[in-house]
C-alpha cells in the first residue's frame, strides 16, 4: 500500500497552485467567451491594471459561487433578474456611478430600471433576447413557433440543443406554453415539466449558449435555443443559421456588471466599469460578443453589419417578455423541476 | 537506561515528523469533512446557501421527495441515479483492470531506461488541466470528430453514429481519466514479482493459465485492490466527465451533488448526498482493504 501514497503525493504535487498579488489586479467573473480580448489588452495597456478572467456558464452556478464566499472577484456579469437576489443576499454592493464621469453616456433608461432598486447595482453590459435558432442547410420547412422546437418533427429529433441553465431553460417552455415567468402555480409549472420532459429523448445536449453555438455551426445541431447574439456569430460562420422569431414571444434581458462584496479592488473596478461606458469600448464589447449595448452613442463604432443583424432587430408584433426576479416559492418549482427533468 | 532515553527520543522525532502531515490533514480534511456533515444537518436557504437551524430535512430527502404539486413520493430517481453511478463506476474499474494489468505487466519487463520513459508517458497526461483533456475527448467523438471520419473514410458507415453524449462516451472519458490510477500501483506490485516463483510454476508444469491464475495473481492482489479502489472511487463521484461528455441528459452522483449547490439550491441535500457517498465508498474501501490484508497475509 506504501506505493500508494508515493503516487497519490507525487501527483498531488504536479497540481501547482498559482497565488497572485491583490495590487493593482482586477478579477472578472463573466460569462465563457463574453469578454473581448482586444478591449482588456487596452484596458491593462492604458491603466496598468493587471486582469483577470474566470468564467461561468449559467447565472445559477455564479450565484452560488457568491454565496459560497468564493472567488474573490471584482466584477461580476449577470442577468439582470438575478441582480435583486444578489442584492437582497447581500453579495453586491451599490457601484458608485455617480462619481463616474462616463455616467453621462448611459441610457438613463437604466438608472430607474426595476431591476436596479437603488439605480446603483450597475450597469448593463450587453442585452439581448433569448429565443432558437434553425439551420437551414439542413431543415427548410417554416417555422413560427415554440412547437418546432419542444415537439420537434423527424428530421430534427435527436439533434436539438436546449439549455442547462434553470432560468433560461424554463422562460422558453413558459412562453411557448402561455405559462407566465416564475409562476409559483405548481400545476402550471407540471405542465412545462411535462413538456420538457417529453423533449428530453429528442434532446441531444442541455448546454451552454457557447457550446451550443459551436454544435449548430459544426452540424450537430440543427435546432437549438440560444441567445441572439451567439447566432449572430454563429451566422459568421455558417449563413443558414437563421434565428427565429416564434409566435409566442422572445425572452429578453440585460447582462448586468456589478461588483460583489468585498471585492479587493473596488477601484480598480470603478475604473473598469467607467472604462466601458465610454462609447468605443462599449462598441467593443458588442463587436466581440454580438448583442447591444447600454450606451446610444457606441452605434458609430460598431460593426455595420451588426446594426443591421436581424437577430437584434425584433420585428413588429413579436412579444419581447423580459426575464423576471422569481419569488423563493417559485425558484423551489423551478429547482425541483430541473432535478425531476434531469434524474 | 540510554537505551530508553533513546527509543524516547526517536519516539519524540517520530511525532514532531509527522505533526506536519498530521495538520495538513487535519486543517484540509477532517474539518471540510466535519463541515459537510454540519451542513447536511441545517436548514436550507431560500436562494441557496444554508440557515443555521437543526433540520434532518435533507435526510428525508433522501427517501422522500416533495414533487411539484406538493404531495410526498418516493424518492426512487435517486436510487436510478445511484444505481446508474455504480454501474459506470463498476464498469470503468473493470475495463481499466482489463487494460491496465497487461501494460503494467509489459512496463514491469522492460530495461531500466525504458521502464522509466514508459512510467513518465503514463503520468503526462496529468500535466494538463481534466478540463481539457476531457474536452479533447468531444472532438474525437463528436459528430463530424476524428472517429467518425475515419469510420466514413474507411466505408463502415456512410452517416455520422451518434458517439457523443451517451453512457458510452462517459464511460471512454472516465477510464481514459483514471487508468494511470490502475496501471502504477499493478506496476509495483508485478515489479516486485519473483521470478523464480514462475519459473517454479513452469516447472511444476503449471500452464499459463494456472500460472495467472494461481500465482500471478494472488501475488499482485495487493496492487490490483489498491488500483480498483482508486479508479472506483474517484468515478462514483465524478461530475465533470458526466457533464461534459454526456450531454447533461443523464445525472450520476456527482452531479446530483453538483445540481443542489447550484440549480436546485439545497446545499444541505447536497451534503447529505455528499456525506451518503462518503460512507459508502469507506465501507468498501473497508471491505476491500480487508481483503488486500488477508490476500497478502
Amino acid at each position: 500500500m506504501k506505493s500508494i501514497y508515493g503516487i497519490l503525493a507525487l501527483t498531488t504535487c504536479l497540481t501547482v497552485a498559482g497565488a497572485a498579488y491583490a495590487e493593482g489586479q482586477l478579477n472578472i467573473y463573466n460569462w465563457a467567451g463574453y469578454t473581448p480580448p482586444d478591449l482588456v489588452k487596452k484596458f491593462e495597456a492604458e491603466t496598468g491594471i493587471d486582469v483577470t478572467i474566470d468564467t461561468y456558464d449559467t447565472n445559477e452556478v455564479l450565484l452560488s459561487k457568491l454565496q459560497a464566499g468564493g472567488g474573490s472577484y471584482d466584477i461580476i456579469v449577470t442577468a439582470h433578474s438575478f441582480i435583486p437576489v444578489h442584492a437582497a443576499e447581500g453579495l453586491i454592493q451599490p457601484i458608485g456611478l455617480k462619481d463616474m464621469e462616463n455616467i453621462e453616456n448611459l441610457d438613463p433608461q437604466y438608472l430607474t430600471a426595476d431591476w436596479n432598486p437603488e439605480g446603483d447595482y450597475g450597469v448593463p453590459w450587453q442585452w439581448g433576447t433569448t429565443a432558437f435558432a434553425v439551420d437551414r442547410t439542413v431543415y427548410n420547412e417554416p417555422v413560427d413557433s415554440y412547437e418546432t422546437l419542444f415537439t420537434p418533427p423527424g428530421a430534427l429529433q435527436g439533434k436539438i440543443g436546449m439549455f442547462k441553465g434553470a432560468s433560461d431553460l424554463i422562460s422558453l417552455a413558459q412562453l411557448y406554453l402561455g405559462v407566465p415567468f416564475c409562476s409559483e402555480d405548481p400545476s402550471e409549472m407540471q405542465r412545462v415539466l411535462e413538456v420538457l420532459l417529453a423533449q428530453k429523448p429528442h434532446v441531444k445536449v442541455y448546454g451552454g449558449g457557447g457550446a451550443m453555438r459551436e454544435q449548430l455551426v459544426s452540424g450537430e445541431l440543427i435546432a437549438a435555443s440560444n441567445y441572439s447574439g451567439q447566432i449572430v456569430r454563429g451566422r459568421e460562420q455558417k449563413p443558414e443559421l437563421e434565428y427565429i422569431y416564434p409566435k409566442e414571444g422572445v425572452a429578453s434581458w440585460i447582462d448586468v456588471v456589478a461588483i460583489p462584496k468585498g471585492a479587493q479592488n473596488y477601484e480598480n473596478a470603478q475604473e473598469f466599469i467607467n472604462y466601458i461606458l465610454q462609447p468605443e469600448h462599449a462598441a467593443m464589447l458588442s463587436n466581440h460578443a454580438g448583442y447591444s449595448n447600454g450606451v446610444p452613442a457606441s452605434r458609430e463604432f460598431m460593426r455595420e453589419d451588426l446594426l443591421a443583424a436581424p437577430e437584434l432587430i425584433v420585428p413588429d408584433g413579436i412579444r419581447v417578455v423580459p426575464l423576471a426576479t422569481c419569488t423563493a416559492a417559485a425558484s423551489d418549482l423551478e429547482a425541483q423541476l430541473m432535478t425531476q427533468l434531469l434524474e | 537506561m540510554t537505551t530508553t532515553t533513546r527509543a524516547q527520543r526517536i519516539r519524540r522525532r517520530t511525532i514532531l515528523g509527522l505533526t506536519p502531515a498530521v495538520t495538513m490533514m487535519g486543517a484540509f480534511m477532517v474539518i471540510p469533512l466535519i463541515l459537510v456533515v454540519v451542513m447536511s444537518f441545517m436548514t436550507r436557504g431560500q436562494y441557496g446557501g444554508i440557515v443555521w437551524e437543526f433540520s434532518t430535512d435533507a435526510y428525508q430527502r433522501l427517501i422522500y421527495v416533495t414533487r411539484l404539486d406538493g404531495s410526498l413520493a418516493y424518492n426512487l430517481s435517486f436510487l436510478a441515479i445511484l444505481s446508474r453511478s455504480l454501474v459506470l463506476a463498476g464498469l470503468t474499474t473493470l475495463i481499466c483492470l482489463l487494460i491496465a494489468f497487461p501494460t503494467a505487466f509489459y512496463v514491469a519487463r522492460q530495461s531500466q531506461r525504458t521502464k522509466s520513459i514508459l512510467l513518465l508517458l503514463i503520468m503526462f497526461p496529468f500535466w494538463s488541466n481534466l478540463l481539457v483533456r476531457t474536452t479533447s475527448w468531444i472532438i474525437i467523438l463528436r459528430d463530424f470528430g476524428f472517429v467518425n471520419q475515419f469510420l466514413m473514410w474507411v466505408g463502415i458507415t456512410s452517416e455520422p453514429i451518434t458517439l457523443l453524449f451517451t453512457n458510452g462516451a462517459i464511460l471512454v472519458g472516465l477510464v481514459y481519466v483514471y487508468i494511470p490510477f490502475m496501471i502504477l500501483p499493478i506496476y509495483t506490485s508485478v515489479e516486485r514479482l519473483d521470478n523464480g516463483l514462475l519459473e517454479a510454476s513452469f516447472d511444476l508444469f503449471a500452464t499459463r493459465f494456472q500460472t495467472v491464475r494461481h500465482v500471478i495473481g494472488p501475488l499482485t492482489m495487493p496492487g490490483i485492490i489498491a488500483g480498483s479502489i482508486l479508479v472506483f472511487v474517484p468515478s462514483l463521484g465524478a461530475f465533470i466527465t458526466p457533464d461534459l461528455l454526456g450531454g447533461g441528459k443523464k445525472l450520476m452522483l456527482g452531479s446530483l451533488i453538483h445540481l443542489q449547490f447550484t440549480t436546485a439550491r439545497n446545499w444541505p441535500y447536497g451534503a447529505s448526498l455528499s456525506v451518503l457517498l462518503l460512507a459508502a465508498v469507506l465501507i468498501a474501501m473497508f471491505i476491500l482493504a480487508r481483503r488486500a490484508i488477508r490476500a497478502r497475509g
